[in-house]
C-alpha cells in the first residue's frame, strides 16, 4: 500500500512536471466546469439567500429546509435526471448538451445551489442586527443597507462559492453520466480516476486523485491566506479591505 | 429659530413588556436633555423612537411642528448606540459612510473626516481597521461619525458607559462643544453625576412613564417627585 502511494506521488509528479497535455486538459477542464458551474450557480443562488437571509415571510423556515435538505443530494440522482432531461427526446434534448462540459457545469451548478443559499442566507441572517441600526441611523436606505450587510457578510459568501467549487469540482455522479468522461474531451479528474480503476491503474489514479486534492489545498490556502491578511493591520490590506459603499 | 421635536402621546409594547406609557414631550434645540432612569426604564426605546428605528404603537412625532415618519425622523436625526457599532472597514471608511451617501465630494469628505477625528481627539487614525480599536476609541469614533452628519437630533444612548474617565471625559467635552440652536441633543445615562454635570434639563422616567422633566438644578436639588427623590437619593429599587 505505502509503495502504491509513493509510486503514485512520483507518477502525479511526473504527470505535472512533464507537462502531460492530456493530464492539463484534463485539470482544465475540471476547473472550467466546476468554475463555470459555480458562476452560473452565483447568478441566481445569491439572490435567493439574500431574500432568505434578510426578509421574512410566511414559510422562509420551510424554504430554507427545503434547500438545507437538499445539499446532501446524491449526485448520481441529480445526474440520471439530468440526462432524462438532456438526452435526445428529453425536454431539453434540443439544446445538445448532454455530454459536453457545459452539460456538466448545469448539473453541478444545480448542485451547488443549496450550499451557497444555505450557508449565504445563514451568514446574512446572523449579521449583528446593530449594523442594520448603524446603516439606518446613518441615513442609509432599506437598499443601501441590504447591501452593507451583504458587504458585512462578504466573507462568509466567498467562503460559500468556495465550498461550492470544490463540490462541484469533487463530484462524480453528474460528469460521469452528463458528461460521459469522453476521454479529451469531457473526461475531469474524478472521472478519469474512476476509469484508470476500471483499467487496474491505480498509481494513476491515485496520481489524478493527489493533483485534484492539491488543487482543493491549494484554493483553501490561498483564501486562508487572504482572509489572515485581510483581518490584520497590514500595508497589504490597503488593496482587499472593503472600503465604503457610495463611491470614493 | 431653534429646533422643535415633540412627541405626542407615544406608547410601546413588547410581547409581555409595556415600554413606553403615554410618553409627551417637548424638545427645543440648544439644549442638552439627559434621559435618567434606572435600566429598563425605556430610555432605550424612547432614543430608538425618536431616531426613526422603531415605530411607535401609537402617538405622534412632529418636528418643527410638523408630523414626521420614521422614514424622515432618520433624515434629521442620528443615534448613537451604548455599544459602538463598527462596520468592518477603516475609521476613515466608517466616518465617511453617512457622507458618501449624502453624496458629499469627496475632498469635503476627507476634510471633515479629520475634523471630526480631531474633535474626539483621535487624528490619525483614519487608516486603522475601526474594529481594531479599544472601546473607547470606537465610542469617540461613533461620536465623531454622527458629527459629521450635523444631524438636528442628536442622539446618544450611554455613550459612556463602561468607558474609561479619560475617555468619558473626552466625550462630554466633545457632546457640550456641539450644542448649538439647531440641534437637540438627547441622552440616556444613569450617571447622575454625569447628568448634573452636562445637562441643561432632565427627563426622569421610570416604568415607561415619565416621572418628571425639569431644568437640571431643580431636579436634583428639589425633585417634585417621590420617585425622582429616590432616584436622585439612590434609594429606588429595582
Amino acid at each position: 500500500m505505502a509503495d502504491l502511494i509513493v509510486k503514485a506521488f512520483q507518477q502525479a509528479l511526473n504527470l505535472i512536471i512533464n507537462g502531460d497535455p492530456s493530464v492539463y486538459g484534463t485539470v482544465y477542464r475540471s476547473i472550467y466546469v466546476a468554475g463555470l458551474g459555480t458562476l452560473l450557480s452565483c447568478i441566481w443562488s445569491i439572490p435567493i439567500a439574500v431574500v432568505l437571509g434578510l426578509y421574512n415571510f410566511r414559510g422562509k423556515w420551510v424554504v430554507k429546509g427545503f434547500f438545507n435538505a437538499l445539499i446532501g443530494i446524491p449526485t448520481v440522482a441529480l445526474g440520471l435526471l439530468l440526462y432524462l432531461l438532456l438526452a435526445r427526446h428529453g425536454e431539453f434534448g434540443s439544446l445538445h448538451l448532454l455530454y459536453t462540459l457545459n452539460g456538466i457545469a448545469i448539473g453541478q451548478a444545480i448542485l451547488v445551489t443549496p450550499i451557497i443559499v444555505s450557508f449565504t442566507a445563514n451568514a446574512l441572517g446572523n449579521a449583528d442586527t446593530s449594523l442594520r441600526d448603524l446603516a439606518k441611523t446613518l441615513g442609509a436606505s432599506g437598499f443601501r443597507t441590504d447591501l452593507t450587510l451583504i458587504r458585512e457578510t462578504i466573507w462568509s459568501m466567498i467562503l460559500s462559492i468556495t465550498a461550492a467549487f470544490n463540490r462541484g469540482f469533487g463530484e462524480l455522479g453528474i460528469a460521469t453520466i452528463v458528461g460521459g468522461s469522453l476521454v479529451g474531451e469531457t473526461q475531469v479528474l474524478t472521472t478519469a480516476i474512476s476509469v484508470e480503476i476500471n483499467f487496474g491503474s491505480f498509481d494513476i489514479a491515485m496520481a489524478y486523485g493527489i493533483i485534484l486534492m492539491a488543487i482543493v489545498i491549494a484554493l483553501a490556502l490561498v483564501i486562508a491566506l487572504v482572509e489572515r491578511i485581510r483581518s490584520e493591520d497590514r500595508p497589504l490590506n490597503r488593496f482587499i479591505m472593503w472600503r465604503g459603499l457610495g463611491g470614493g | 429659530m431653534s429646533v422643535n421635536l415633540q412627541l405626542i402621546d407615544i406608547k410601546k409594547s413588547y410581547p409581555n413588556v409595556k415600554a413606553l406609557n403615554s410618553i409627551s414631550l417637548e424638545l427645543e434645540g440648544g439644549k442638552i436633555i439627559v434621559l435618567l432612569g434606572v435600566n429598563g426604564a425605556g430610555k432605550t426605546t424612547l432614543m430608538r423612537i425618536m431616531a426613526g428605528l422603531e415605530n411607535a404603537d401609537s402617538g405622534q412625532l412632529l418636528f418643527n411642528h410638523q408630523p414626521i415618519d420614521c422614514k424622515a425622523v432618520r433624515q434629521v436625526s442620528t443615534l448613537v448606540f451604548q455599544k459602538a457599532a463598527m462596520f468592518s472597514t477603516t475609521v476613515y471608511s466608517n466616518l465617511a459612510y453617512g457622507l458618501r451617501i449624502r453624496k458629499v465630494p469627496k475632498d469635503e469628505i476627507k476634510k471633515k473626516v479629520a475634523d471630526a477625528l480631531q474633535i474626539v481627539r483621535l487624528s490619525g487614525f483614519e487608516k486603522r481597521r475601526a474594529k481594531k480599536t479599544s472601546g473607547g476609541e470606537q465610542q469617540r469614533i461613533a461620536l465623531a461619525r454622527a458629527f459629521l452628519l450635523e444631524p438636528h437630533v442628536l442622539l446618544l444612548d450611554e455613550p459612556t458607559a463602561n468607558l474609561d474617565p479619560n475617555s468619558a471625559t473626552i466625550i462630554e467635552k466633545a457632546i457640550v462643544n456641539k450644542k448649538s440652536i439647531d440641534r437637540i441633543i438627547v441622552m440616556a445615562t444613569h450617571n447622575l453625576t454625569q447628568a448634573r454635570r452636562i445637562a441643561d434639563e432632565i427627563v426622569h422616567i421610570n416604568n415607561g412613564v415619565i416621572v418628571e422633566a425639569a431644568k437640571t438644578e431643580d431636579f436634583f436639588e428639589n425633585p417634585k417627585s417621590e420617585i425622582s427623590r429616590k432616584f436622585v437619593n439612590g434609594e429606588l429599587e429595582f
